[in-house]
């Protein structure tokens, strides 16, 4: 019951953010490091829209995301198949509660966001798709700050 | 209403902690592909997932366009014993939604 209410009043409130001015609002938001309320829940869906880095991490309210050797990013050096890229995100880091993947050069860069809650473990595993050769960046958010690992893949027929 | 197809689920427990292995089904249409008539295809695609452990949310994701047709994944949390609960649930873009459900291995 209580995770119903707890959905439905997020829903609401992503109603108001986007009848507030959507990305420009949360814009601001994310340059001042609110972001409200937006953390458990997830992230804005403007980030997925995103498409440059810089934005991407604007509106994931990652300014300047620290280059950490705790996060292990695994992918293939060379990608054959550009449709289904083999990504494993593995994060020492304690506290990590988000884990978000993102491809610099497709047309959306955001991937995908996971909320990792407390007895969660900070390993994930996916694929991903991704259009021509281009660097993978697992943006870790642990302790309410932001840790990235980077790995270029080489794609040799992309697939988007 | 379109029919959706079984998402593929497996958690094994080891050592106090379960892994699960999810394999979505869905098309995963990212809006710039065209058809062979020349015409683009709709974006279509999973916006959201949640897992949990007898009912306790222990992973919640969003997704864009990029990740791949059929989406999969594999993640780890702590607990879990033989015969529990996991499910995972999913909605799309179109607001179409598919939950399902396994006992712990």
């Amino acid at each position: 019951m209580r995770e119903h209410d707890r959905n439905t009043i997020n829903l609401e409130r992503r109603k108001t953010l986007i009848a507030g001015g959507g990305v420009c609002l949360l814009g601001i938001f994310a340059a001042l490091g609110l972001a409200p309320g937006l953390a458990h829940a997830g992230v804005s869906r403007a980030a997925f829209e995103a498409m440059n880095l810089s934005d991407a991490l604007d509106a994931l309210g990652a300014l300047a995301p620290e280059d950490s050797t705790s996060i292990k990013l695994t992918a293939p050096d060379i990608a054959e198949n550009g449709a289904v890229v083999p990504v494993t995100v593995e994060c020492l880091l304690s506290g990590t509660e988000q884990i978000s993947i993102l491809i610099d050069k497709n047309p959306t860069m955001l991937a995908a966001s996971f909320a990792i809650p407390q007895d969660t473990e900070g390993y994930l595993s996916t694929k991903i798709k991704m259009a021509q050769t281009a660097t993978v960046i697992a943006l870790v958010k642990a302790n309410g700050k932001f840790y990235r690992a980077s790995r270029e893949v080489k794609v040799t027929a992309g697939g988007c | 209403m379109l029919m959706t197809t079984p998402t593929k689920i497996r958690a094994t427990a080891k050592d106090g902690n379960t892994e699960v292995r999810v394999l979505m089904q869905h098309d995963m249409e990212n809006g710039r592909r065209k058809d062979e008539a020349g015409n683009l295809i709709p974006a279509w695609y999973i916006i959201e997932i949640k897992a949990q452990h007898n009912g306790r949310t222990v992973l919640e994701g969003q997704f864009g366009t990029s990740v791949s047709r059929n989406p999969y994944l594999i993640f780890r949390f702590k607990g879990g014993a033989a015969g529990d609960k996991v499910a995972l649930s999913w909605v799309d873009n179109r607001g179409e939604t598919r939950s399902d459900e396994v006992d712990i291995s």
